[in-house]
């Protein structure tokens, strides 16, 4: 995998955070398009196309998320769009609420906090899930791919429900 | 060099090193700067150059101070502030229209261009003759040739802004090595010899743009973690808040309006000026106009002032908190905070930045002159002095492209490390289709309609196939200048696709190497012209002091020949004098200074103090 190699790293999902940041400033040092700048056009390429190698492997491999996302994907493993059953009473009841809301029903207002604080809890939640399923020996692909599908259908509702709420959007 | 060369006005040597210094430029809304990186550490090499450009009725153009005289009495050829308009299209300008004396020229629908007198010029071509001075400058300062620069840019610029900086600098002859974030460069500055590591927030309130950069400093790593702002909120925006108190009251006092005067309106502007920056040191201020034998006085309080700028302060508070949520920082983890720009000398600007951050606000260097001092720095980092500093900036805004129903799809988001880059896999619609058209947007909301339009670029050349069979892999790559290139692979064949980049805004590189072809040969005439002006210059100075020499007593020591050969060299000194041929005028002042070194050494030997200092010029 593109992203563990430009780092000089073995794939695997459990990664030392640390290991990683040294790793990174290091290699921006030697290939950073700063040390390249009266080079040859084809080294100046090559630092610029390295450097963007880099920069995207780490912003990728530092966050538990993005990383899972990655390895899954090229470990040939899509995500699916559905919602897991086991949210579906819950998310049937938020998308009332948020319909009420929409026509002019301020009453509601409460309710969606409240359900936006569960569902943020949630989403913490899956992050130290991925982190306890990183940790456990041999890859758990399928679990983490689990994971990832409810943590994705989680923020796809928190944002919906900060929308409603007019909370500023964040990333 | 020797006493007797000083002297005789000096043959200065003119080293052409392969690999003349870097300079480090801030191209600035109201004034701009050149540094450099020495060994002692940045220094600047000339005075405050003003970002005005004026057209002489001679045609002849100038930038700087003696452009800025010209904004009052020649108001249609002479503009400023034009850095709000880089890399901007007619529609987008209209609120700068109304309040700038911008002279929009005819058929700026595609690219837009400003009418100075009888000259047409694009926003790039303005700018390029500032940075012409600063080049200028630069090589008096330097004594040598300079071909290449770090320029800064606000870190809020779009890629159009970008490139039509960068564009500006090709213009003017300078390879623009590295475009690099005002405050970047102002925490660059304030690192070299302050604490190594901690969070430091930089607040940038310049003349016409606003920028808010969190950077962590670790071990003379430079990494930006995120940065926020707008590029049109500045101190421009508080001259015109006083220039509409003052114009309402003109109304009122002398009866008539006189906004449509643009001479009454540029003195007022500088009336207002004068009043804005008093009002940082002292409590009150007059604004105090007189305009064809008329008066008018207007006292402004502290108060007054700051009721009238609140708004502008606090429209520069939001993108603070936001930068702080993405840089994931709280406000009791900054650990120092930097003030950029002239407009953070008001004292409300500075308060409220104290307020919001809970830090004093560092202010030791000049807040006119960090960014130039950063720019020189980087320069030092480029040209490898500076080998333990590394600088790593983010990309203010996301980056995307367009897909169905008029949404756009982020592919780069916002504060992401640069380089960055991101591949995207396209395909055909229709049977037989042989191009596809991407449209790529910058900005953070999830409409087209409301990013902004970067380029649309054509992939040609595509096999005819059926529909969905074709696929063309798409690499968006953003360079360290925060500028979008593009390239593309046919993913069945492994080809390179041509990829035709049609610039939403800004202008083609056909037109910008058509105007750097026309600026060069403009250059050329200058430069030759400047030569032919120092050597005279030089001429003079040496001819002075061999008067001055000739009138000493040690003058009747000299044989007859002696005496013979100064006189022939200063006739043929003279000769060539006003001949355009610099190299003649030179081997001339050569030939000059061999013939009186017989006499500078009797001179020297008499060892008379007085009549050594009698003979020394200034040059």
């Amino acid at each position: 995998m593109q992203y563990y190699e430009a780092l000089g790293l073995e794939p695997k999902l459990a990664l030392d955070l640390e290991d990683l940041k040294k790793r990174f400033y290091d290699r921006s040092r030697q290939w950073h398009p700063d040390r390249f700048s009266r080079a040859e056009p084809s080294e100046r390429q090559r630092a610029l196309d390295m450097t963007a190698l880099l920069n995207d492997a780490f912003r990728t491999l530092r966050d538990p998320v993005t990383r899972a996302e990655y390895f899954l994907k090229q470990s040939g493993l899509e995500l699916s769009k559905d919602a897991p059953p086991e949210l579906l009473e819950e998310v049937f009841e938020l998308n009332m609420a948020l319909e009420e809301l929409r026509s002019g029903d301020d009453s509601v207002q409460a309710q969606l906090e409240a359900a936006r604080e569960r569902f943020s809890g949630m989403l913490k939640g899956t992050e130290t899930r991925l982190q306890e399923l990183f940790s456990e020996g041999p890859e758990k692909l399928d679990e983490i791919r689990g994971v990832l599908n409810r943590r994705r259908y989680i923020s796809n509702l928190v944002r919906e429900v900060d929308k409603e709420l007019n909370v500023p959007l964040s990333n | 060099m020797s006493p007797f060369q000083i002297d005789f006005g000096g043959t200065k040597s003119q080293s052409q090193e392969p690999n003349g210094k870097i300079v480090g430029i801030d191209l600035g809304t109201t004034n701009s700067l050149v540094g450099v990186m020495e060994l002692t550490g940045p220094r600047i090499l000339s005075g405050i150059v003003p970002s005005v450009v004026s057209v002489l009725e001679s045609g002849e153009i100038i930038a700087g101070a003696e452009a800025r005289e010209n904004l009052i009495t020649h108001p249609e050829r002479t503009v400023y502030s034009v850095k709000r308009l880089m890399g901007r299209g007619l529609a987008d300008v209209q609120g700068e229209l109304n309040l700038f004396p911008f002279h929009v020229a005819e058929g700026s629908e595609s690219v837009l261009k400003l009418r100075l007198g009888d000259s047409v010029m694009t926003p790039p071509e303005v700018s390029a003759h500032v940075l012409r001075k600063l080049k200028l400058d630069a090589e008096n300062g330097l004594g040598g040739p300079v071909t290449q620069a770090v320029i800064t840019v606000p870190a809020y610029f779009n890629d159009a802004q970008r490139q039509a900086t960068k564009d500006a600098g090709r213009i003017a002859g300078l390879e623009v090595l590295r475009l690099v974030n005002e405050p970047t460069a102002a925490a660059l500055a304030y690192g070299l010899d302050k604490r190594k590591q901690g969070i430091v927030a930089v607040y940038d309130l310049g003349g016409g743009t606003f920028d808010i950069s969190i950077l962590r400093l670790h071990d003379g790593i430079f990494e930006v973690l995120a940065t926020n702002g707008d590029t049109h909120l500045g101190g421009d925006d508080i001259d015109q808040l006083l220039m509409q108190i003052a114009l309402e009251d003109l109304r009122s006092e002398w009866g008539h309006d006189v906004s449509g005067d643009s001479t009454a309106v540029q003195i007022l502007r500088l009336a207002v000026i004068k009043a804005k920056e008093e009002l940082s040191f002292v409590p009150k201020a007059v604004i105090d106009l007189e305009y064809k034998s008329r008066k008018y006085q207007r006292e402004i309080t502290i108060d007054v002032f700051d009721r009238l700028i609140r708004p502008i302060v606090d429209r520069t508070l939001g993108p603070c908190k936001a930068c702080l949520q993405d840089a994931k920082v709280t406000v009791e983890e900054i650990d120092e905070v930097v003030l950029v720009g002239g407009s953070t000398r008001i004292p409300l600007v500075r308060s409220e930045v104290e307020k919001l951050f809970r830090a004093r606000p560092h202010t030791e260097l000049n807040p006119d002159e960090v960014v130039a001092l950063g720019a020189a720095v980087q320069a030092g980092i480029l040209s490898g002095d500076l080998q333990d500093h590394l600088l790593l900036d983010v990309t203010p805004l996301s980056l995307g492209i367009e897909t169905m129903g008029g949404l756009t799809s982020k592919l780069i988001h916002r504060n992401s490390t640069i380089p960055a880059s991101a591949t995207e896999t396209f395909t055909t619609g229709v049977d037989g289709q042989t191009n596809v058209l991407i449209h790529v947007l910058q900005g953070e909301r999830e409409l087209v309609k409301d990013c902004r339009s970067l380029a649309r670029f054509d992939l040609k050349g595509i096999a005819p196939m059926p529909a969905g069979m074709a696929r063309v892999e798409v690499r968006f790559l953003i360079d360290a200048n925060g500028i979008l290139n593009v390239t593309a692979r046919d993913l069945r064949t492994g080809k390179e696709h041509s990829v035709d980049v049609k610039p939403s805004y800004g202008l083609t590189d056909e037109q910008v190497e058509a105007m750097i072809l026309e600026s060069f040969e403009k250059a050329e005439e200058d430069f030759s012209a400047r030569q032919v002006r120092e050597a005279q210059v030089e001429a003079d100075a040496v001819l002075a002091a061999t008067e001055r020499a000739r009138k000493e007593p040690g003058y009747l020591d000299l044989t007859e020949l002696e005496r013979g050969d100064i006189d022939r060299a200063i006739n043929e000194l003279l000769v060539v004098y006003h001949s355009d041929n610099h190299e003649l005028i030179r081997a001339k002042i050569d030939q000059l200074d061999v013939a009186t070194q017989k006499l500078a050494e009797i001179i020297i030997n008499s060892a008379v103090g007085t009549a050594l200092k009698g003979t020394k010029i200034d040059g």
